[in-house]
């Protein structure tokens, strides 16, 4: 186990330095250079400001500089933002991410598995038609249709919560829906395939020959290897909802970080780009390193490769 | 010519005798039209391109035409499906829209299409260490981030929807590859492959002749699942204001103009989202309905 999980952080750091050059030349070789939008600045001023943020070096120089910040985990002073550290940026911003996204991986866990598991007990009934109908729905939705439609219902016409903004515990409920949907939706129709596929098999008679509960057998054995598929597919829901939180953020105006990483790209802030791509990268490769170690622990058949 | 119902069909059953198997297609067809969703979907994508794609021609108004004396207006017999803020007919907006977004689908799937079946066909032909080497680019790709790549790269470079279709084409085409080699893999072993090296064929022509035409089943089911995905992608961008620049629109960037207006003209929103979520779920049920009907193993139980 440890050398698989070694071996992984090993293969990562390859990924990590392509990503970083990549991102680096992406940034500095596009048209357009720091401080274009603004308008009133002397020449001076401005060839003070690059020589400053060292934008005046060769380019390589820079390449370099910047390689050594990132290994001290520094990305950096913004350019737009006037004395603030990337880091403390990420740092204010970064929690209200965190806490939609993780409400919204609730959200679709709980009622992804409850709509799964209840479909897959009575396949062709009313209890699998209507959760996968609504599944379908949900997978059919983009979260830039949902959101809106979930706004123009619970805010503006029922007046449940509010329809923007990030001030009371309220607030959250309808980002993480809205965030989560697509997921519950997708888990709903994975658990239940697994489930239905696990139910047929010979272990599951047996157990019910044995005299063993429903409760004891959709739980104590399907569920277990019913719900290995929704362990493999965690690794691309939480990469789907880090990037998923710029819609969900621009639609309900929540003060997240996917706000800064739009806004720095059309801003030019070069440091701002460079330090969000690498921490959205190192999250979602440590994330996904996470979900696969869950993966291999839950599922014995793939320890030994 | 005078129709005799029961001739004519002892003639069809008499050349249905005579025809020795149907081919793979011809089974795959006959199982697809047994599948009600797939066929619906079917009907309503063949509908949506006609619409899309003649009917502008066919002298509706045009999506650009303002008229601010009309302002918004509620849908009407004159514009089905009302006007926005500056008075431009929402029907043919979005008809326009699902040009652009079907559009911007089908070419990012066939860029990814054109670069994932011949990288996978290659790399799963010879194996090896070329293979090695191929599928350990593709797998540091798939770690990238790519969502903020193309964020990244829409914002850097003006937006160009050139640029948008080959960036999506080409962040897309991974999985195909993967699929592809996969099924060449499997290919490779069998007799017809090994009867046309003993004939002395080249690769390319092997590879091109021989393998990517048996792979085609699997691809035309991945390339059904990709279009939405794309599309998806496609409306996210235009949603956070990288796609299509204004006065054209997709649906994403519709569907934008419409979340900011709702409030007082729901409608500005609901018919672009109707018609981008129908198109998807028409997408993802003929999907489905060809991935049971071309694969076989599937299909069995």
């Amino acid at each position: 186990m440890f050398s698989y999980i070694a071996k992984r952080l090993l293969q990562s750091i390859p990924v990590l330095f392509i990503i970083a050059t990549l991102t680096f030349f992406m940034v500095r070789l596009a048209p357009g250079k720091p401080f274009d939008g603004e308008r009133n600045m002397s020449p001076e001023v401005r060839k003070q400001l690059m020589a400053y943020y060292g934008f005046d070096k060769p380019l390589w120089e820079q390449y370099v500089i910047h390689m050594k910040q990132l290994l001290k985990g520094d990305f950096g002073m913004s350019q737009k933002y006037t004395n603030r550290r990337v880091n403390d940026v990420i740092k204010e911003t970064f929690p209200v991410s965190c806490k939609i996204g993780l409400l919204a991986l609730a959200f679709a866990m709980v009622f992804g598995l409850i709509a799964g598991i209840i479909a897959s007990l009575r396949p062709n009934s009313m209890s699998d038609y209507v959760p996968m109908s609504l599944a379908m729905a949900g997978i059919c939705l983009p979260t830039f249709v949902l959101g809106p439609l979930l706004v123009l219902v619970f805010a503006i016409k029922l007046h449940w919560f509010n329809s923007s903004g990030w001030f009371v515990p309220g607030d959250c409920v309808l980002p993480a829906m809205t965030l989560g949907g697509f997921y519950a939706a997708y888990i709903a129709r994975l658990s239940r395939g697994g489930m239905l596929e696990i139910l047929g098999q010979d272990f599951i008679r047996t157990a019910r020959a044995k005299g063993a509960s429903p409760k004891r057998v959709i739980f104590k054995h399907a569920c277990k290897g019913g719900l290995l598929p929704i362990v493999s597919f965690l690794g691309p829901t939480i990469a789907g909802l880090l990037t998923g939180s710029f819609v969900v953020e621009k639609i309900f105006q929540l003060p997240g970080i996917g706000q800064f990483f739009v806004t720095s790209a059309t801003n030019r802030d070069c440091s701002m780009t460079e330090g969000l791509v690498i921490f959205f990268a190192v999250l979602i490769i440590g994330l996904n390193l996470l979900a696969d170690v869950i993966l291999v622990l839950l599922n014995p058949k793939l320890r030994f490769e | 010519m005078p129709a005799v119902p029961e001739l004519e069909a002892a003639i069809e059953v008499a050349q249905k005798d005579i025809e020795a198997g149907t081919s793979l297609w011809r089974d795959a067809f006959h199982r697809l039209a047994k599948n009600k969703l797939a066929m619906a979907g079917a009907v309503f994508l063949a509908l949506l391109f006609l619409a899309c794609f003649v009917l502008p021609f066919c002298g509706i108004q045009s999506y650009e035409t303002t008229d601010m004396s009309l302002g918004p207006t509620l849908p009407s017999a004159k514009h089905w499906f009302g006007t926005d803020v500056l008075g431009r007919d929402l029907f043919s907006r979005v008809l326009f829209g699902g040009r652009i977004s079907l559009s911007v689908g089908i070419a990012a799937t066939v860029v990814s299409l054109i670069i994932g079946v011949l990288y996978g066909a290659i790399s799963g032909y010879f194996g090896g260490k070329l293979d090695m080497v191929m599928m350990r680019i593709v797998d540091i790709l798939y770690a990238l981030p790519y969502t903020i790549f193309v964020i990244l790269l829409m914002v850097l470079f003006n937006r160009s929807i050139l640029l948008l279709f080959l960036v999506i084409g080409a962040v897309e085409w991974l999985n195909m590859a993967r699929i592809v080699r996969g099924q060449v893999m499997a290919l490779r072993k069998q007799e017809f492959i090994e009867a046309a090296v003993a004939l002395g064929l080249r690769k390319r022509r092997i590879i091109l002749r021989h393998m990517i035409p048996n792979t085609l089943g699997i691809v035309v089911v991945y390339a059904t699942l990709t279009v939405p995905g794309i599309m998806l992608l496609e409306a996210f961008l235009s949603f956070l204001g990288f796609g299509v620049q204004p006065p054209m629109s997709s649906w994403g960037t519709l569907i934008d103009e419409g979340a900011k207006r709702m409030e007082e003209y729901p409608w500005l929103l609901l018919f672009p989202a109707l018609f981008f979520s129908a198109t998807l779920f028409s997408l993802n049920f003929l999907g489905d309905g060809l991935r049971d009907a071309l694969d076989v193993r599937a299909s069995k139980d």
